[in-house]
């Protein structure tokens, strides 16, 4: 009989290049949706691989919380350049303005849920009908539900109980007006499936997933990167250290771990050798409430 | 390093969640701010030990009712292979979850309980296993602890079982004694129970051959998207971006574009710009063709030695997973892999009885849950095959016109050479 062997990666990479072509096919308008973490640059690796020697058949698209990590900005702009695709950056900054919504403020104060609002008014703005995505199931036990093309309404809601079946690897698309679907090509992907590919991919990472000398806040435990952005108080412990990001989001709400890291390697074998989720160890906005991330995703969150 | 992805079905009562949890747990994959979770939750058994369902019942409404109401994703590796489980919800009303957690596995974790033997639960997901073509089976008969751990107990309800699968199309079954509790034969060998002299159910999950489950016989590579890059170094290059779903391709290869059924050569196969020496199953690639010749997306690139036709007609079995019953003549849209087409149910043949594989003849409508064997005609035609040939092109979404829910989950059984498209040719 006749013998084949796919390696995991590429059994990984060969069903997220399915899905991504399948949007392609499927949609008219779509988008990828770019953050400068290391999930959306791997999206963007699969895009390569999926369309290449062609362009891509959507633009790049980066919802600008105004409070990112410089390192993570420059990144994401040498990266487009790079490439050679069309990149489009929305700021929650100016939807601020635009609605004259409030500003959160306080100890917790962050822009990460005022992310929903600009990436509501993009996609009316483009005509997006499908925003591809970096999330994983391993994320969270929201995300460990939600389909691979997850169907929103049109204020970009998520309803748990009337998600569509989703079999074999047959995807439906089809939407009325005005709705639009969030398809994660990397679902069945985990933290460390993504470190192993930009491994054996050879990707370059913005500097702050490795090792660096940084001045910190100590908030609950964690460590958070001063900033102009975030809240501090006079009494509020400053320190620094050699740290990394495991995460990166927004500066207000993504906290940094104590790590010598200095290659991916040495990264690879400290998540091994990790106690903390990735996102019990760095996010702030998961921790709030038990289901901060089902109901952030169901008023239209990623 | 492959993959396994496997499903676990049955309710909360059988100890499948705490299964999971012990299986995530024991290898290490819950992290310490996930314990944490549970235990300030407040929520042990009544030993005292964590309840590990807590891990995988994940939504609000879930924790609140204590039910499973969706397919959720969990994952874990051992250096041996990386782990996807479909975890489903057991209850009757869940056939649909089921189903679709079954779709996309090569195994089925069915749980007995000890005390209770083999129950209707367990012939219902052994059955839907069996019709989605899932070739491994893997019968944990759980609660050992609460049997005293007897080897009589087990034995018979190995006896009971196997009574019960000779009609099921899944050939190779596993029986394994467990205590998802304790932990016995979960991911170490017990030792409350040496009679048993098999492996440990991750053992068994760590060596269960699966790279034959790809079928490599047949090419089927369904187009997805067409690569034209329209510029001055690529200005005549048009790639056909698709994914292998079974058999082998190499340059040199002599093709026919199915339905329109012109022929060629294939020039180049590619992936990300680089060329390859073949693709087979299940990778994703681009092929060149030597000849220019009209493909879009939903055409099937197959190879010429296989005479291979298209039909507009076949019979299927259907799970209905809509609320409003499906009828005869009912009209919807069908997707198979990229192609969608439109698509009537001549006929409801019969209905199956899924706790016992019975026919259920003369019905005039199917419910939600329901499994029911149909005549299914297409507006444009299309390659199907066999489902329990080829699980990856034998199977189809019935899509509601109107609503564009998923209403139906469809695996061909017979396809018909009787279609009108082989009279003319």
């Amino acid at each position: 009989m006749t013998k084949r062997y796919l390696d995991y990666l590429d059994q990984l990479e060969a069903e997220a290049i399915h899905i991504m072509r399948e949007v392609a096919g499927q949609f008219q308008k779509p988008a990828l949706l770019f953050s400068g973490g290391k999930d959306s640059i791997t999206l963007v690796r699969l895009a390569e691989k999926a369309f290449r020697p062609g362009k891509f058949p959507f633009p790049l698209v980066h919802i600008d919380t105004g409070h990112n990590f410089p390192e993570a900005i420059k990144y994401r702009d040498e990266l487009a350049e790079k490439l050679g695709e069309k990149l489009v950056v929305r700021h929650v900054e100016d939807t601020i303005k635009k609605q004259n919504l409030s500003e959160p403020v306080g100890r917790y104060a962050s822009r990460n849920g005022l992310q929903t609002y600009t990436l509501l008014e993009t996609i009316e703005e483009f005509g997006f009908d499908c925003c591809i995505g970096g999330a994983r199931r391993d994320e969270e036990k929201a995300r460990a539900k939600e389909r691979i093309f997850s169907v929103r309404d049109e204020f970009g809601q998520w309803d748990p109980k009337r998600q569509r079946p989703e079999l074999w690897n047959i995807y439906n698309g089809r939407i009325a007006q005005g709705e639009n679907v969030r398809a994660f090509p990397i679902s069945n992907w985990t933290e460390l499936d993504v470190w192993n590919y930009i491994k054996r991919e050879n990707i370059t990472l913005p500097n702050i997933y490795f090792t660096h000398e940084r001045e910190c806040l100590v908030r609950d435990g964690k460590l958070m990167a001063t900033s102009d952005f975030i809240y501090r108080e006079p009494e509020d412990e400053v320190v620094t250290r050699k740290v990394r990001f495991r995460t990166v989001g927004d500066m207000t709400c993504t906290a940094a771990v104590e790590s010598v890291a200095y290659d991916i390697d040495s990264v690879i074998a400290e998540i091994l050798d990790s106690k903390i989720s990735e996102r019990g160890a760095t996010r702030i906005d998961d921790k709030l409430t038990e289901t901060a991330m089902e109901d952030r995703k169901k008023g239209g969150y990623f | 390093m492959d993959i396994l992805r496997f499903i676990t079905a049955g309710s909360v009562d059988d100890g499948k969640s705490t299964l999971i949890g012990r299986l995530l747990f024991d290898t290490k994959q819950i992290y310490l701010d996930q314990l944490e979770a549970i235990e300030s939750s407040g929520r042990v058994n009544e030993d005292g030990e964590m309840d590990l369902s807590l891990l995988t019942d994940g939504l609000k409404a879930e924790r609140e009712q204590g039910i499973t109401i969706d397919v959720a994703y969990k994952y874990f590796t051992t250096p041996k292979r990386k782990f996807i489980i479909a975890d489903a919800p057991g209850h009757i009303q869940y056939t649909r979850n089921m189903v679709t957690g079954a779709s996309n596995s090569n195994l089925s974790i069915i749980l007995v309980d000890a005390r209770n033997g083999v129950q209707e639960q367990t012939r219902r997901h052994s059955i839907i296993s069996s019709l989605l073509g899932i070739p491994h089976l893997v019968i944990c008969i759980n609660k050992m602890d609460l049997v005293g751990f007897d080897e009589s107990v087990y034995n018979q309800i190995v006896e009971d079982y196997k009574q019960f699968s000779k009609k099921l199309t899944s050939k190779d079954i596993t029986f394994i004694p467990v205590s998802a509790l304790k932990g016995d034969n979960i991911v170490d060998r017990s030792t409350a129970m040496p009679w048993y002299d098999g492996p440990s159910l991750l053992e068994h999950l760590e060596q269960v051959p699966v790279s034959q489950d790809f079928n490599l016989e047949d090419s089927r590579f369904p187009v997805q998207y067409v690569i034209r890059p329209h510029t001055h170094e690529h200005h005549d290059y048009r790639g056909y971006a698709g994914k292998v779903i079974s058999g082998i391709y190499r340059k040199g290869d002599k093709v026919v574009v199915l339905p329109s059924g012109q022929t060629s050569t294939i020039k180049s196969v590619e992936l990300g710009g680089k060329e390859l020496e073949e693709a087979f199953a299940p990778q994703s690639v681009v092929l060149q063709l030597e000849d220019d010749v009209d493909i879009s997306r939903g055409d099937v690139i197959v190879k010429q030695e296989e005479e291979l036709d298209v039909t507009k007609e076949f019979e299927a079995l259907v799970c209905w997973m809509n609320a409003k019953a499906l009828k005869p003549g009912a009209k919807l849209l069908l997707r198979h892999n990229s192609t969608e087409t439109r698509a009537v149910i001549r006929e409801i043949q019969y209905k199956v009885d899924v706790n016992t594989l019975d026919r259920i003849e003369d019905v005039d409508q199917v419910q939600l849950n329901d499994i029911c064997r149909v005549q299914v005609r297409t507006a444009t035609p299309l390659l199907v095959d066999p489902y329990l040939k080829n699980r990856s092109n034998g199977g189809f979404i019935l899509i509601d016109e109107t609503s564009f829910t998923t209403v139906g989950a469809g695996m061909v059984a017979i396809v018909s050479h009787e279609s009108e498209l082989n009279y003319m040719i």
